[in-house]
């Protein structure tokens, strides 16, 4: 019989190639640190987070989605992040009204030069997901192990 | 209403069109069925317009309106909204088309008629007062009680966008129609969770919401991947449901005109107008009040943007929307 292994929150962190991901880069040649818990994800743009990628990974065993992108007026393709910021309010505003903790679900803004920004967020993060526990509400059985 | 099949016979007859969008009486008689009729002998024995024509027609002129030859449509004021979007999207070809508006005062079908305890359906006579007769003797009720639903939150009696009137042009009403999300948002997240998942649960992944849709139609739809493993039709799990009608009703934000055909058709009864209405709601209340196919200028929510939206963690830290 397996022995149910003790249960540690799995995060997804969608970071923005420009801004995010090269915050992340910082805060690991910084030697700041945060949980392993985040997995991170590199999108070419923050708009680039398809609402169907979050519900995917709830779906194969996140307990928490972050999206990471560049401050509003610093993007890279000068508004993408202007569009995400409107997608993900609607998005998780309709996960709330379905019930599904609003908590496991976050937007930041993360620079490039924010390397402690990013490990404060994630530190944040992983902290409010243990506290909520596991994901139940938008798990798929048959993902589990 | 009269006149509706007078004008089908009048522009088929006159030549001013070749073809004509309306319904006709499907498997049962409170059934009707969008149908496109090319002769006047066809308009006479099967044409209906009556308390049952709740169809949208709007979405079949994506297909109609690119085929040779002109092509008269009937469309009721929630109708014409849809037909206004589409035109936004360049779906139809409008030169096409030539728009009947007909002024509505709400359609009924068999589901509201059984609500009302009525059993052994066999014809509806009448207008506002119906006559009902059933298997178990006639019954006389008012058409306001056995309204669809979607009629009964009728948002505005105008009519968008036609070539000429049948009856009165009307105007946008106070629908009230956010009292049912307001009540959603005023519970706390279990009990909205159970809601839903007492809700959802019920789905068949029949996808009839999303063919009905007036707004859905994209010619490749994401869940017609056989790869995006939500094929299933019988519940597999309940993750499934949940991905389903949150990317559906995603997809239409800010473009539903809440025309209320996805609740219609739905064969288990499903609330889905809710979940886009819900979207509808957030963005009257976040990003200024719109109303999709209201008109052709304006541009669609999340297809703009502006400076000083609200944070997506500040909405959330008030504990969502609306509250």
């Amino acid at each position: 019989m397996q022995v149910k292994k003790e249960w540690t929150p799995l995060i997804v962190a969608f970071c923005c190639n420009w801004c995010s991901y090269a915050g992340a880069d910082l805060s690991g040649t910084n030697r700041l640190q945060y949980p392993a818990n985040v997995k991170i994800i590199r999108i070419p743009c923050s708009c680039r987070l398809n609402p169907m990628f979050i519900l995917r990974a709830f779906q194969r065993g996140a307990d928490g989605v972050i999206l990471c992108g560049c401050h509003p007026g610093d993007c890279h393709y000068s508004t993408g992040n202007y569009y995400a910021r409107r997608r993900m309010t609607l998005l998780f505003s309709m996960l709330d009204f379905l019930g599904i903790e609003r908590g496991r679900t976050r937007v930041e803004w993360v620079s490039a030069a924010e390397g402690a920004k990013f490990a404060e967020t994630m530190n944040d993060f992983v902290k409010t997901i243990t506290e909520l526990g596991e994901n139940k509400k938008l798990e798929d059985l048959r993902c589990r192990e | 209403m009269q006149g509706v099949k007078e004008k089908a016979l009048e522009l088929l007859s006159s030549g001013k069109v070749q073809r004509v969008l309306g319904w006709k009486t499907g498997e049962f008689f409170y059934d009707l069925t969008p149908a496109v009729f090319e002769s006047t002998a066809e308009i006479e024995s099967d044409f209906v317009y009556n308390v049952f024509s709740g169809a949208n027609l709007s979405k079949y002129l994506i297909k109609e309106s690119k085929k040779e030859g002109k092509i008269a449509v009937f469309l009721k004021p929630c109708d014409s909204f849809s037909f206004v979007q589409l035109q936004k999207e360049h779906r139809i070809n409008r030169e096409n088309i030539y728009a009947v508006g007909v002024q509505c005062d709400g359609k009924c079908d068999g589901e509201s008629l059984r609500a009302l305890g009525l059993e052994g359906l066999l014809s509806v006579d009448g207008e506002e007062t119906l006559t009902v007769h059933t298997l178990y003797g006639d019954k006389t009720i008012e058409k306001k009680d056995a309204l669809l639903g979607k009629c009964k939150t009728c948002k505005s009696k105008k009519i968008a966008s036609f070539d000429e009137i049948i009856g009165e042009q009307g105007e946008d009403l106070e629908s009230g129609r956010f009292e049912e999300i307001k009540k959603l948002e005023a519970m706390t997240p279990d009990e909205r969770f159970s809601f839903w998942q007492g809700e959802l649960s019920k789905c068949i992944r029949c996808n009839a919401c999303r063919n009905v849709c007036p707004a859905c139609s994209c010619e490749k739809c994401v869940f017609d991947n056989p790869a995006s493993g939500v094929q299933n039709k019988a519940v597999a799990d309940s993750f499934e449901e949940k991905l389903f009608h949150i990317i559906r009703a995603f997809h239409v934000t800010a473009r539903c005109t809440d025309c209320g055909e996805c609740s219609r058709v739905c064969p288990q009864n499903i609330p889905l107008h809710l979940l886009n209405r819900k979207f509808i709601k957030d963005i009257n209340e976040l990003y200024g009040t719109y109303q999709a196919g209201a008109d052709m200028q304006s541009r669609p929510p999340l297809m703009d943007f502006s400076f000083d939206d609200p944070e997506c963690s500040e909405v959330l830290a008030k504990g969502g929307n609306g509250k």
